[in-house]
């Protein structure tokens, strides 16, 4: 149920040629085409459209006239590349967390908890049940904990692990960690689909032919299950470039803004469209080129 | 597709290997491998701490703010809608949620048949439109409605809300049934036809009744993640509130106990019906095993 579904050609079940009526799939198709092509195509359309705009002559402030000023690209660029560097360094960083914190909690249910259909299916259920609570307030949870006066904080000031006045609230480490956490469950649920699916006779014959544990893991789990790691590494790094609230609520507003937040303070603080636009463009482009030079690295042809 | 196999319990495997394996080097291993649930367990910690936060922060008796613990109450419980707006609020997010759900279910179902069912010609430009809206960040999305919006001179407010939901739930739950789909046996179908089903009472009868596990779980995902939109939301809403705009929006001047109040009870609500369902289909297919 990851991306790998999505763009997949279904199973060799689906692959087999089937009885079609004719025509019979444009009635099916046509209301949901229709939606997406009026509100996502044509959406995109107009932001492209929007990036090129130059103010109105004498006009109000957000007032904008069409126009091909390609120039709006280079002035965003060169005003706000450090907040587009750093989206995508934090993005990786929380996915690369989160991957690290996911694939055991996905072992431990898909393999370890095997023919334990209760403890599995519970085990899933606190996978998910922090989507049951807002995210904002989820968020704000980490506020409180990673604050000055926290017990985290005072525990890692007791043990010197933090310098005497540093701190965790406000700082690069705090959004790295609201954003991993968020985007959790994303990592953790394709990785447990892939894992689950895992033939445990594959593992035996690991065993058998005299594999360490490790080496089962690396040469047979770990191959087997990345499908599932480049779902969940695509469902996490996505939205954690493009999200603001982590940083907003948990960054301070110099050295850890992110895009999202430059692109909502341009629409809406200083009513400044091109800008924001171009910067949705090129945040749009950028995933959409790294995806597909991922995608295509890591192999996983099932993907594309 | 998935080679299921008998459920092995891992400890008899482990059993059946452990003559075989050098002897120090297994021992490391044993500590390795009772280090992962460890390390798992820390992982469900991380987890779910922020979530008891949320949970026990709905009894403090909070002054402005509620970021620091002055003591237990109730007040919020007793009082939900103490707080101004914030029942508003999620009225508002429990409308859109439903409405963005129906519509968006409705048309995905339909897409995802067609998907399955149909060879045609444009299929893997249909699977690229699908795809897409999912691989581009929320504030892409909402800030091309919104530039669609502002040109369109289109009044902000409920309608475009729902719109937006609509836009990105669609391929969520196209994904989701498509799973469905492809697991149904397409004999089933030319059963009914060879009775002389219409296709019409063919699909109502016959396809809709097994579609319908894959339905209701896209139905629930798409409405969890209405329910739970901030950015796209923020975007396109004007003066309209929904819950997750409420509370970001107070997060300034201090969030009220009553929004963590809502927010237990929509985790707990949706614990247990998740918890009820989980048995009840383990109960299940434990009964159908020995059968």
């Amino acid at each position: 149920m990851s991306i790998a579904t999505v763009l997949g050609e279904g199973g060799p079940q689906a692959a087999t040629p089937r009885r079609t009526r004719a025509r019979g799939h444009l009635p099916l198709l046509l209301p949901g085409l229709v939606y997406l092509t009026l509100f996502f195509v044509v959406p995109v359309g107009a932001l492209l459209a929007t990036s090129l705009y130059v103010p109105v002559p004498g006009g109000d402030v957000g007032q904008y006239q069409p126009a091909l000023h390609w120039q709006n690209y280079t002035d965003a660029l060169a005003k706000f590349w450090p907040q587009l560097v750093r989206s995508f360094g934090f993005a990786l960083m929380a996915t690369i967390a989160a991957l690290l914190i996911g694939y055991p909690m996905a072992y431990v249910i898909g393999v370890r908890a095997r023919g334990r259909r209760l403890l599995q299916g519970l085990m899933l259920v606190l996978v998910v049940a922090p989507f049951f609570t807002s995210f904002i307030l989820r968020t704000i949870a980490w506020k409180q904990i990673l604050a000055d006066d926290s017990f985290v904080v005072s525990a890692l000031h007791w043990l010197h692990l933090l310098p005497p006045g540093g701190r965790l609230t406000a700082t690069p480490f705090a959004v790295v960690c609201g954003l991993t956490y968020n985007f959790l469950p994303f990592m953790v649920l394709p990785i447990y689909a892939s894992l689950e699916r895992l033939d445990a006779r594959m593992l035996e014959a690991g065993a058998d032919l005299y594999a360490s544990p490790f080496t089962t893991f690396r040469t047979v789990t770990l191959p087997l299950s990345m499908p599932g790691v480049v779902g969940g590494t695509l469902l996490t790094f996505i939205p954690a470039s493009g999200d603001y609230v982590n940083s907003s609520l948990l960054g301070n507003n110099t050295n850890t803004s992110m895009i999202g937040q430059v692109i909502d303070a341009r629409f809406f603080k200083v009513l400044d469209y091109p800008t924001a636009a171009a910067l949705s463009v090129v945040l749009m482009v950028a995933i959409l080129l790294l995806v597909g030079a991922y995608v295509r690295r890591s192999g996983t042809e099932e993907l594309l | 597709m998935s080679t299921t196999v008998e459920p092995t319990r891992p400890a008899t495997v482990r059993r059946a290997t452990t003559p075989r394996t050098g002897g120090s080097r297994r021992r490391r291993w044993r500590l390795g491998e009772a280090l992962v649930p460890v390390f798992a367990g820390l992982a469900f910690l991380y987890l779910l701490v922020p979530v008891a936060y949320t949970v026990a922060f709905s009894f403090n008796d909070a002054g402005k703010s509620n970021l620091v613990w002055r003591g237990f109450t109730l007040d919020a419980w007793r009082n939900p809608c103490g707080a101004p707006q914030v029942c508003e609020a999620f009225a508002n997010s429990l409308r859109v949620g439903v409405a963005s759900t129906v519509i968006a279910t409705a048309l995905g179902t339909l897409l995802a048949v067609a998907l399955v069912r149909f060879r045609f010609r444009g299929r893997p430009l249909v699977n690229l439109l699908i795809f897409l809206p999912m691989s581009t960040p929320e504030v892409v999305l909402g800030a091309a409605l919104l530039a669609q919006f502002l040109s369109l001179r289109v009044q902000l407010g409920l309608t475009t809300v729902v719109i937006a939901h609509v836009m990105f739930c669609i391929s969520f739950v196209v994904v989701t049934v498509k799973a469905r789909v492809a697991s149904l046996d397409p004999a089933l179908e030319e059963a009914a036809a060879d009775l002389y089903a219409t296709p019409w009472h063919a699909f109502w009868r016959v396809t809709f009744p097994l579609l319908l596990p894959g339905i209701a779980a896209a139905a629930l995902l798409a409405f969890s993640l209405s329910f739970d939109d901030f950015i796209i939301t923020n975007f396109n809403s004007g003066s309209f509130t929904t819950f997750p705009k409420f509370v970001y929006v107070s997060a300034a001047r201090g969030i009220p106990p009553q929004a963590n109040v809502i927010s237990s009870f929509m985790f707990v609500l949706a614990l247990v019906l998740v918890v009820v369902f989980q048995v009840v289909s383990s109960v299940r297919a434990g009964r159908r095993q020995r059968g």
